[in-house]
């Protein structure tokens, strides 16, 4: 359903980012995109929810190996673009044609098709306003501090390695079993991270 | 290094054009961008940085002396009373345009070559709308007061005129400005992360990381910042468009024969990204060699900008010849004057430059050695620009100086100030450049990454690939 994806969207903002606790989870980094692809699948179908992926760039198609629903992005700028525009002939009419009205080459005060222009342009500032404060706020950015941020291999996340994230407060997540389970999907190293 | 035939050669695998050369990994990718800014300052960096600077400074002075003396130290007269200033306005935000078109139209198309120039084309947007918006800022005589184009609510009770075109430019230029830095920024986060988790020194690592936001590479993030650029994209799309159809409005909703025209919005545009992607042209020769990006933006992204500038060419030279058509067809006769005082009157120098420039030139296109060699793509994107410069002019100037009464008739000559204003601007737009190719990654290194063969998710390393990658 059409709406389905702003369900995501008040947990997405309002929630806590961070597990509590001494631990914040453990971290796995896979070999390849494919690699990464398949542990996304696994990791997906056994249930865990507080858990992420990591890429030095967007694989395409790994949003639906973890069961991603849509972004809700497409929302916040519909609804800002017509504010934006809403706004812009606003403006315009309540200058022309209530706080100073004026004749201006023989034109009624009214004379929205040249209000146009402006209407559209800010239309297109406040949706694209809407579309990067919105998607920093769904992405809670930002955020300069986080575990993930402690290993030290992670730091190749913006280069070239791939990664799997568990977070302790997920349901299933147990120190001992998941590690076990990350390294048989072929995971190169695993790390458990401090909160 | 050398090309030969066998770089443009297709990638037999996947069937589709091979846009990286060398077989790169994720790593050397990263490694020859982010490199360009990490190593100490080359000297040929100052060689082009200085003179930029020295010219930026001679703006100064000359916008000085422009805001203390009058716009009377321009050669304005009676009847011309735009020139240089509006030329110069109309031919920047012109250069910009072909950063959005690759930024955001190319990727509608799915134009996947476009990720080896669209950070340094958006960049060059800005900067090309940077030195736009001054040119309207000081052509208006009393600057102090040119807030009164905003709709700032003051103790006068005054407004300005939202039905003016005059006044949908502020609004049409100022908004794709803004929109432009958004779009560039948001393409920048994860590149400013790589930057961040390399560097070696603590301010560089502050920096660089206060303005990546603490990015780190979540496929729950990069879902959200995947639609919020594809949004950015479709945004962007009709702003472009609509920006150079409002900048010609400046002219065409006037009743001026030569200027009072329909075809003009379409035709403004054509020449925007003509011009545009003549400029990325020019800037790309050049960082490609300095920066050693030879196999990222390859002799097959060159020669895929080249058919676009014929395209574009050929869409403005089908404009002149329209215009024309219509002056004679209109049966007016200050329209036709007007017109063959473009070809035969004083005027004709920089109407037959801005032919041979734009029309003419471009044509040698159609032949793919042209379109590969590096020398004449060099020469003919600058010869471009001078000729979309006297574009402006010509429309501009040629337009004016001819008034409806024979007494009133002018000519108009710059002066030194004219001068000074137009190549200090092309001091601010350098300047800019240079600052951002030596603090900024200037290839999407995100995005150049997706198409390696090797970053989809389906793909499995066999024979085949090592055949392949030994071909090129």
């Amino acid at each position: 359903m059409a709406f389905a994806s702003l369900r995501s969207l008040r947990p997405a903002i309002l929630s806590n980012p961070l597990p509590k606790g001494p631990h914040f989870g453990i971290v796995a980094e896979f070999g390849t995109p494919a690699d990464l692809y398949h542990a996304c699948e696994r990791v997906r179908d056994a249930g865990f929810t507080r858990w992420d992926a990591h890429t030095p760039f967007p694989v395409h198609g790994l949003e639906g190996a973890m069961g991603l629903r849509r972004s809700p992005l497409p929302w916040i700028v519909l609804v800002m673009g017509l504010t934006g525009a809403t706004l812009g002939f606003g403006l315009q009419w309540w200058v022309h044609a209530k706080a100073y009205p004026l004749v201006i080459s023989g034109k009624p005060y009214f004379s929205w098709p040249a209000f146009i222009p402006i209407t559209f342009e800010l239309g297109v500032l406040f949706a694209a306003l809407g579309a990067v404060l919105g998607m920093l706020g769904l992405n809670r950015l930002p955020m300069h501090y986080h575990p993930l941020f402690r290993s030290k291999v992670f730091e190749r996340v913006t280069d070239d390695a791939f990664f799997i994230s568990i977070e302790s407060w997920d349901p299933r997540f147990d120190a001992a079993a998941t590690p076990k389970l990350l390294e048989s999907l072929g995971a190169r190293s695993v790390e458990l991270l401090e909160s | 290094m050398a090309h030969t035939d066998a770089e443009l050669l297709d990638n037999p695998v996947a069937g589709r054009p091979t846009l990286i050369l060398r077989s790169p990994d994720f790593h050397s990718i990263t490694e020859v961008v982010a490199e360009a800014v990490e190593r100490p300052t080359p000297l040929g960096w100052w060689v082009f940085f200085l003179p930029s600077v020295a010219l930026l400074g001679l703006l100064g002075i000359a916008v000085s002396w422009l805001f203390w003396e009058g716009i009377g130290v321009w050669g304005l007269n009676v009847p011309v009373g735009w020139a240089w200033d509006i030329t110069n306005f109309v031919f920047w935000v012109g250069i910009g345009h072909a950063g959005t078109l690759i930024s955001a139209i190319l990727f509608l198309f799915r134009q996947k070559w476009r990720t080896s120039i669209n950070r340094a084309a958006e960049a060059m947007t800005i900067f090309a709308v940077m030195c736009a918006l001054m040119f309207p800022g000081i052509h208006v005589g009393r600057v102090w007061v040119a807030y009164w184009m905003f709709p700032i609510p003051n103790q006068m009770g005054m407004w300005p005129n939202f039905r003016s075109p005059l006044l949908w430019d502020v609004f049409a230029v100022s908004v794709y400005g803004t929109v432009s830095v958004l779009f560039w920024y948001v393409g920048l986060i994860p590149d400013l992360a790589t930057m961040r988790d390399r560097s070696k020194t603590p301010v560089r690592r502050f920096v660089y990381g206060f303005f990546a936001l603490g990015w780190r590479g979540s496929v729950r993030q990069w879902h959200h910042y995947e639609s919020a650029y594809l949004v950015l994209a479709a945004l962007a799309t009709p702003l472009v468009l609509s920006v150079h159809s409002v900048v010609s409005m400046d002219f065409a909703v006037s009743v001026l024969p030569g200027w009072h025209t329909t075809i003009f919005p379409p035709y403004f545009v054509a020449g925007a990204i003509f011009s545009g992607f003549a400029m990325v042209m020019t800037l790309m020769l050049i960082c490609r060699v300095a920066f050693g990006l030879e196999h990222i933006i390859t002799l097959r992204h060159l020669d895929y900008m080249a058919k676009i500038m014929l395209l574009t060419g050929s869409m403005v030279g089908y404009a002149y010849a329209t215009e024309f058509f219509t002056a004679w067809y209109s049966g007016n006769p200050y329209e036709f004057f007007t017109f063959k005082n473009r070809a035969l009157g004083p005027y004709a120098w920089a109407y037959w430059t801005m032919i041979t420039c734009n029309v003419v030139s471009p044509q040698v296109f159609w032949f793919k050695k042209a379109r590969t060699s590096i020398p004449i793509l060099f020469v003919l994107s600058i010869v471009i620009n001078i000729g979309m410069w006297f574009e402006r002019f010509v429309i501009i100037v040629t337009s004016l100086h001819r008034d409806f009464l024979p007494s009133a008739w002018g000519y108009f000559t710059p002066t030194m100030w004219d001068v000074s204003c137009l190549i200090g601007s092309f001091g601010l737009f350098f300047t800019m450049f240079c600052l951002f190719v030596r603090f900024l990654p200037m290839v999407a290194t995100a995005e150049v990454k997706t198409v390696l063969p090797q970053a989809d998710p389906h793909f499995h390393r066999g024979p085949d690939r090592e055949i392949r990658a030994g071909a090129s």
